[in-house]
């Protein structure tokens, strides 16, 4: 569920033709904003009512649970697997990671309540729609899983890290599939608090979908977006008995923090640790830095980066002739802060299927710091068809947390 | 307001709560709300809500107790569409 599609199919033909999916947000304006613009879901009721049952059709409210749900149960369906009403399956778990619920802006009407001194009128939602499990508790009263249910929550890379729990969870033999991904909601509350620390785009509130400008020169900050993504893992073995449909196999992956130091904060990540996180992620999956297709890069359209592209750089060893291809959707979906990662990594499998690699719109001129370190051909400005089969994807959190994966394209046989 | 129009309204605003729609097609006075009808128990406030909203009444905290079954929710509800 991305802000300028819905469905993994319809999010195909969003990548390839570069559809934007930034709009201007009158309240924004009306609450004097510096900016202006966001990514969202555009979700129907119609759209809901394909696969909700009447209480959440009606009663949901969450933006970020709302569309948690939705990708979850999509991502199940597409596997190939089913749930009932009566029964449990204890071999399946999920990760649904989740960023700020209770920042949301249904929690408005919560809030509103409280200070008016109703809070008698809450009814029984507004824990379950605001508590950081919030998002996995709904999608699973819908599929009934029974193995590990477990909701991280680590900022911006909420949605890789998710795909890696689950990793790490079927190595160990726990389960033999899981259901990972990640959700982040919208509004006036996340918004604002983003853009009272200056670092989102206030420049395009006239032109939103040219406001998300990764690696361009002008790029002056990110745009927030919202929007859940989400993918089943599952062993080799369970997936080969079922025949399921098999998109890529995890090689690798790394999380770790630069710990607030040695350059390292709250908003900024220790370089050392980013190159140590993607280096970790090529040791484990045995991969040469040369077989990499593509860098599905975190890529917000800061002053980031710049210092990104030369991270990347030293963990693939340093040679400019030699960098892979590289792109991030955010140009078309903002930065969907916890949705990110696991969005992105749709994308990112998507590519792989259909052997393409999107553009990187809205760049008007390339960063200089970025071409003085790699090829500018390498930054693709429009989709590009090509067999993508290794792709590693990373993501960087506040808080100074890093995560990297490594995916080969599954062929049979 | 008669009986019969809360219990029909009534019926449609628990809807939403009833995980198998179709005991709402037989829907008897005698039918526990929590036991029969399967709402989750954390719902009723809900239902509560709904209910103090379409009639513009108030139920206090003690009278909830009280609304067991689809009959006893009616009397009740009808009790303090009197009272205004």
């Amino acid at each position: 569920m991305a802000p300028n599609a819905l469905g993994a199919a319809d999010f195909e033909v969003a990548l390839k033709e570069g559809r934007s999916g930034i709009r201007f947000f009158e309240i924004s304006q009306s609450l004097n904003f510096r900016c202006q613009i966001a990514g969202k879901p555009l979700i129907t009721e119609d759209y809901k009512a394909r696969f909700f049952d009447d209480y959440y059709q009606n009663k949901l409210d969450n933006n970020a649970i709302i569309y948690a749900c939705l990708a979850g149960f999509e991502a199940w369906e597409n596997a190939g697997l089913t749930h009932h009403q009566d029964q449990i399956d204890f071999d399946s778990g999920m990760i649904i990671g989740s960023g700020a619920l209770g920042l949301d802006g249904s929690n408005h009407a919560v809030f509103s309540k409280i200070l008016a001194g109703n809070n008698k009128q809450l009814g029984s939602r507004a824990i379950p729609e605001s508590m950081s499990s919030g998002a996995a508790a709904y999608l699973n009263k819908i599929l009934g899983l029974g193995n590990r249910i477990l909701s991280n929550s680590s900022a911006c890379i909420t949605g890789t890290e998710s795909v890696l729990l689950g990793y790490e969870h079927l190595k160990l033999g726990k389960a033999k599939r899981m259901l990972c991904g990640s959700t982040e909601g919208d509004g006036i509350f996340i918004w604002g608090a983003f853009d009272a620390m200056r670092i989102l785009t206030s420049d395009s509130n006239e032109d939103p979908t040219n406001g998300s400008r990764p690696m361009c020169n002008s790029s002056v900050g990110f745009v927030p977006g919202s929007g859940s993504g989400a993918m089943v893992l599952e062993t080799l073995e369970s997936a080969k008995s079922r025949g399921a449909k098999i998109y890529a196999e995890i090689l690798g992956a790394d999380v770790n923090s630069g710990g607030l130091r040695d350059g390292g904060s709250m908003t900024a990540p220790n370089s050392n640790a980013v190159v140590h996180c993607m280096k970790n992620s090529l040791r484990e999956a045995k991969v040469n830095s040369d077989e990499i297709d593509l860098i599905s890069g975190h890529l917000t359209g800061t002053k980031g980066d710049a210092t990104e592209i030369k991270n990347w750089k030293k963990a693939l060893g340093g040679a400019q002739d030699k960098f892979p291809l590289i792109n991030t959707p955010k140009s078309m979906i903002g930065h969907c802060i916890a949705g990110a990662g696991s969005i992105e990594l749709v994308a990112t499998l998507i590519q792989m299927e259909k052997s393409f690699v999107h553009g990187n719109y809205n760049i008007k001129e390339v960063n200089p710091d970025i071409t003085a370190e790699i090829p500018l051909e390498r930054i693709p400005m429009k989709t590009v068809y090509k067999e993508i089969n290794t792709a590693i994807k990373a993501n960087f959190g506040f808080g100074d947390l890093n995560c990297a994966i490594v995916l080969r394209k599954w062929k049979d046989g | 307001m008669d009986k019969n129009t809360i219990q029909e309204q009534l019926k449609e605003i628990i809807a939403v709560y009833v995980p198998d729609k179709e005991i709402l097609g037989k829907l008897t006075l005698e039918h526990d709300l929590i036991n029969d009808l399967k709402i989750n128990s954390a719902h009723i406030v809900d239902i509560v809500l709904d209910v103090e909203e379409k009639y513009d009444i108030m139920i206090e905290d003690d009278v909830i107790m009280q609304m067991g079954t689809i009959g006893q929710a009616i009397d009740i509800i009808h009790g303090k569409v009197l009272e205004k």
